[in-house]
Formats: structure tokens, sequence, C-alpha cells
């Protein structure tokens, strides 16, 4: 079990945050203005493919909004 | 116009919250003329209404992600760090507020932030207060520009401290950006005649009556600003001062 914007989740073990965020839905093609942080810690892009996110994993998905 | 060695031909940046639609900001954009748009990053929510990144895409126009809502210099610096990654650019700029009510920055907060993202090779736009002593240690730190408020954020109160936004003028080279307090196009053209380099505004365009309509006239009253700031205006007099000579009167008028 993960969080996922706060939300709990069940995911499969060996998850990473790629796959998770292709099993998210409303996500942007190319996920352009898409950021991710686990445990708080931002998770650069490049990396993203292969962080796993582990049991107890708190992950934010973040996206572009109009605002400032 | 630079600011961390970019060029820009205008002068008017524009935050693009409060607008009702992508429709009406990609309206304002292109009437504003603006070429440096800022954008938050929020948790991902399914009652989005498409996607603002393809809309600033496609109008061409830098995007500046924001640190809107941060309290604390640590939210601040994740919060920019996610934008580096969600925006592919070291450019923030950076809010570090004091409450929810005034929305005025924390000034010991946003050293801190701004200092530990200077030394992590991010170009810092810092939203402060209208205080010299401040501008002056966020210039020291290492910050790319100046974004002093005119007042609170969306208040559309205008400048209320001629005096100090003059002074935070004065003892500066960096770009000085007024940030947050237009209300109507006369307060952007007023801190360009302050000496400001450009205006950053949203509500004053996103919540008028008509934006499209306020953003080109806050374009306009951006660029009149500026030349009257070049013109350079008269001083300011107690008395009046005869802009027709009283030499060579006729003998009837009265000598008082």
């Amino acid at each position: 079990m993960i969080t996922v914007n706060g939300e709990p989740r069940d995911v499969a073990a060996g998850t990473t945050v790629a796959t998770l965020l292709d099993e998210l839905e409303d996500l942007p093609a190319g996920r352009r203005g898409v950021a991710v942080a686990v445990d708080a810690e931002v998770v650069p892009r490049a990396e993203w493919s292969s962080t796993e996110v582990g049991d107890g994993a708190a992950v934010e998905v973040l996206v572009a909004i109009q605002g400032g | 116009m630079q600011i961390a060695g970019v060029t820009f031909q205008s002068r008017l940046i524009l935050g693009t919250g409060g607008f009702t639609s992508l429709d009406v900001l990609s309206g304002a954009i292109q009437a504003s003329g603006t070429e440096l748009v800022t954008v938050a990053l929020r948790r991902v929510s399914p009652d989005a209404r498409g996607s603002i990144i393809d809309v600033l895409d496609d109008q061409g126009v830098r995007l500046l992600p924001n640190t809107a809502g941060c309290f604390t210099a640590r939210d601040a610096v994740t919060t920019a760090k996610l934008a580096r990654e969600a925006f592919d650019t070291d450019w923030i700029k950076l809010e570090v507020i004091g409450d929810d009510r005034t929305l005025l920055p924390d000034g010991s907060q946003l050293i801190e932030a701004a200092e530990e993202l200077v030394a992590d090779d991010f170009v810092v736009l810092p939203y402060t207060n209208d205080d010299p002593i401040l501008a002056r240690r966020l210039e020291e730190v290492g910050c790319a520009a100046i974004m002093p408020l005119g007042s609170p954020i969306g208040s559309g109160m205008g400048i209320r401290n001629t005096y100090n936004l003059s002074i935070i003028r004065e003892q500066t080279e960096l770009p000085v950006v007024l940030d947050a307090g237009v209300g109507t196009a006369s307060d952007a053209a007023l801190a360009m005649e302050l000496g400001c380099d450009a205006v950053l505004c949203a509500s004053a365009i996103s919540r008028a009556e008509d934006p499209e309509a306020m953003a080109v006239a806050i374009r306009k009253a951006v660029e009149a600003g500026i030349e009257a700031r070049r013109a350079g205006r008269i001083p300011r007099r107690l008395y009046a001062e005869a802009s027709t000579t009283f030499e060579g009167m006729p003998g009837y008028a009265i000598d008082s």
C-alpha cells in the first residue's frame, strides 16, 4: 500500500514511478508539466523508470495549473 | 529588457491565475504581447480543463513557474525543484508567504529559500515586500531580479508606497519588476514611471470584466510609463510656474 496525492493505493511489487504514472488517469501526454516527489524528495524525470515506489511510500504527482 | 541574460521585448509579465478558461487566457496572452507567463504546480485532478502547457506552447511564451502557496523555505525549495523537473527551466518565481489573509511575503523564509535555490543554480525571481533592505538582502544572496509588491496580491490597490519603490529602484542594478497590486492600467504606468523594468500582473487582467481589453490597456500603460520615464517628468512644485511669460503684457493689464 502506498499513497498517491494522499489517497491510499495498492500497487504491484516492483512498481516504478514511470509505471505508476502510466496507471494514473488525467495526466497529459508526454508528461509535459508533470513532476513527482516520493516521501518529499523530488524524483528527477530521468529516474522515473528506475525508481521503485516501495510499501508505505507517499507519492505526490503534480501537474501544471494556472496560477501566479 | 533583460533578465538573467535573456532579452524580452515586452515588459509585461502575465500571471495566469484567475482566468475563467484557457480560451480567455489565450486571448489575453496575445492581447498583452507578453513573452513570459507564470504557471503553478498542484496535485493532478480529474476536473482539470485541458492542458495549460499546450496553450502556452502554442503562444510561444516562456514559462515562469512559481512557488505559490508555500509558507516555508523548505516547501518553496521543494516546489522549485519539482517545477524544474516539470517545466525544464531553472527559472523560478519564488513566493514564500506569511499567512493566507494578506499573502504578504515572509522575509526571513524568503531569504533562506533564495539562498538555497541560488546555490542550486536556479534563476531566482523573488516576490518580495516593498522593503528596500529586504530587497538589498535578496540581491546579496544572488537573486536575478527584485519583484516588490505594490499592494497585496489580488487587492487591486495599486502602489501604496511609491517612495519605497523608488528607493528599491535607485539602489539596485538588477531588474525591478512590480509584482502584485496592479488594479488597472494607470497603476502599471506609475510603476514604470517610478523606474520599474517590468510589471507582473494577473488578477487585474484575468478578473477584469473584459480581460482581453484590459490586457491591451495594461500593455499600452506599460509602454507609456517607460516612455514617460525616459522622457523625464517635470519636478513637482507647490506653486504654479507660468508657461506663458509675463513680459510684454499690455498696459491695460492690472499690475498686482
